[in-house]
């Protein structure tokens, strides 16, 4: 990995946000909301309003607009809410904090678990295994995150009692408390990730199975054990570290949907709060840190893949 | 086509897959006439009825009959995610052939954009459009296509690429065809094959998006028999009458597993070597 691709990798992921600010500020841009009579409510007279448009700048075009955003973002000020009149970035970050422990959660959960199912089920294709989670893959990327959750939440927490419903306790306030409570999001929003990379794992390590290399390592009479873990494991991985980092996107819309279940005051549910309250500076910084989380999660595979794979060479 | 076709029947998943969908398409056809009751009379008395001979899958929160809602409201959800799914995938196809077509520092340059938007989660996507557009079924159906356009793109521009080193693009170029010409007429039709078995599995994506943007409250809007917005308003009344959300899960779930079936079945019939 030498100094030249890392700074080209980081231009990409600068052009990635560019790209991303652009889009963003411009959907938001057209939302049929006017900032100044937000602020002011609905009878406010025509010069506070004007006054107020001057102050935000809204009466300039939308490129100068763009242009002071940007400029802002770049500093750190993304400016403040216009629901609660707090700056923004503070509370964002916090919220990312409690999201990223669900994400990060979720992401550990589906490699313990659905890496070796679907190493297992590769290995004794057409067994019970083999089937079992094939059928539950198939369960798995059928039903949306909040039908999923809202099952989970009846049967674990409602019937069993085993969990608490819903709600956030902080780490540092009662660790066990807080896991208690990061259980159920965690189950809901890896369930279709924990689907999709066991099928991927499958099929990566069938096609291993039946590559060359394997063949001459057990004919030079390597052990099944070692076979597994040092020849099929290490070269079925590569394309799943890929494949892991792009579903962070879609772990990230999971996210969303299970904040909003699960009532976790994360980035996600920043995101709804202000679609619904038109506050257009939370929800325009929340899209471009969710959109840098997954930038960055890639830009690290990409890393991984440089470590672990002595053959990609970049330079 | 009978070849292909044969030949997904021969599949296991491939045919349970077709026989999902063929109960759907049969629901989306003559879903109303088939329907024992009014979709919206609304019955207090029997209010969270449970399944019965009368009731099939029970009444919702007014009354209504969940099972006549299901086959009405298959001719909204079915259809709609199709189209949507459609529109992504026409969109983002046309744009990856084009540059996989011109190539160089224009490819290039179409790529790394594709790339950056994929960084917008497709659900944000969805959201920040239905955001701006306003809630509803239209709106919801239009988000979704668009942010389905940069992975099919991407998924298209892989297969054009190798379709451009052949002989018929070399000689459209010969002959002095414009790019828009070659783009659409001469390599499109030769990528379509790949394209189908993905955009299969993403109606089924894409019922589940407009799903979740109904639990949202920016999808479909009542009295609608969405089976989205009918599976968000069982939720609200699981603890009353939990028989409410197994119609509306069940029809989405039966959805998505017929068309992940039928991708999964197409992609073996139109592989015949790959014995996965």
């Amino acid at each position: 990995m030498s100094f030249g691709w890392l700074l080209r990798r980081l231009g990409l992921v600068f052009y990635t946000m560019l790209v991303v600010s652009v889009i963003v500020f411009g959907i938001t841009q057209v939302l049929p909301a006017d900032a100044a009579t937000t602020l002011l409510g609905e009878n406010a007279t025509a010069e506070a309003l004007a006054a107020v448009r001057a102050r935000l700048g809204l009466d300039q075009s939308a490129v100068i607009q763009y242009w002071h955003w940007l400029s802002g973002v770049l500093t750190g000020d993304f400016g403040t809410s216009m629901r609660t009149g707090q700056p923004v970035a503070p509370v964002l970050m916090l919220a990312l904090g409690r999201s990223l422990l669900v994400a990060v959660c979720a992401l550990l959960l589906v490699v313990v678990l659905a890496v070796p199912l679907g190493v297992v089920a590769a290995l004794r294709r057409g067994g019970a295994i083999d089937l079992g989670a094939g059928l539950l893959s198939y369960l798995g990327v059928s039903l949306p995150e909040f039908v999923t959750g809202t099952l989970l939440l009846m049967l674990l927490a409602d019937w069993l009692g085993w969990l608490p419903a819903t709600g956030y306790v902080a780490l540092s306030d009662d660790p066990v408390d807080a896991a208690r409570h990061l259980v159920l999001p965690v189950l809901t929003v890896s369930l279709v990730l924990m689907a999709h990379i066991s099928r991927m794992v499958r099929s990566e390590t069938v096609d291993v199975l039946h590559s060359d290399y394997i063949r001459a390592a057990r004919l030079k009479g390597v052990p099944p054990g070692r076979v597994v873990i040092g020849h099929v494991l290490r070269n079925a991985m590569l394309p799943v570290v890929t494949v892991l980092a792009l579903d962070v996107g879609y772990l990230l819309g999971g996210i969303i949907v299970v904040e909003e279940i699960f009532a976790i005051p994360g980035i996600g549910r920043a995101v709804i709060t202000s679609i619904t309250s038109r506050d257009l500076p939370t929800l325009q910084a929340a899209a471009l840190i969710m959109a840098a989380t997954y930038a960055l999660a890639n830009l690290l595979a990409d890393m991984a893949l440089g470590v672990l794979d002595p053959r990609i060479r970049y330079d | 086509m009978t070849e292909i076709l044969r030949r997904l029947w021969r599949t296991l998943q491939g045919r349970l897959g077709l026989m999902l969908l063929l109960i759907i398409l049969l629901a989306c056809l003559f879903g109303p006439a088939l329907a024992p009751f009014d979709p919206e009379a609304i019955d207090f008395m029997g209010r969270y009825a449970a399944p019965s001979v009368r009731h099939w899958l029970g009444g919702d929160q007014l009354g209504r009959d969940v099972f006549s809602r299901l086959l009405w409201g298959a001719r909204t959800t079915v259809p709609l995610a199709l189209l949507a799914t459609l529109g992504g995938t026409i969109v983002g196809a046309v744009i990856g052939t084009a540059s996989a077509f011109w190539g160089g520092r224009v490819d290039e340059a179409i790529m790394r954009t594709v790339d950056a938007v994929m960084a917008i989660p497709g659900l944000l996507m969805a959201l920040l459009i239905v955001g701006t557009l306003g809630a509803g079924s239209g709106n919801a159906a239009l988000a979704v296509a668009i942010a389905f356009v940069p992975s099919m793109a991407r998924i298209t521009r892989s297969v054009a690429l190798s379709v451009r080193r052949l002989d018929y693009v070399g000689a459209a170029l010969a002959r002095g065809e414009g790019a828009g010409w070659i783009v659409l007429a001469e390599m499109l039709p030769n990528v379509i094959a790949p394209i189908v078995v993905e955009t299969t599995i993403r109606v089924a994506f894409a019922v589940m998006v407009f799903a979740t943007l109904s639990f949202l409250g920016l999808g479909a809007q009542p009295p609608a028999a969405d089976w989205g917005l009918m599976a968000a308003e069982a939720r609200r009344t699981l603890h009353q009458a939990p028989w409410t959300m197994i119609g509306p899960a069940g029809a989405i779930a039966l959805t998505a597993i017929g068309f992940n079936l039928l991708g999964d079945g197409l992609r073996d019939a139109l592989n015949p070597r790959d014995e996965r």
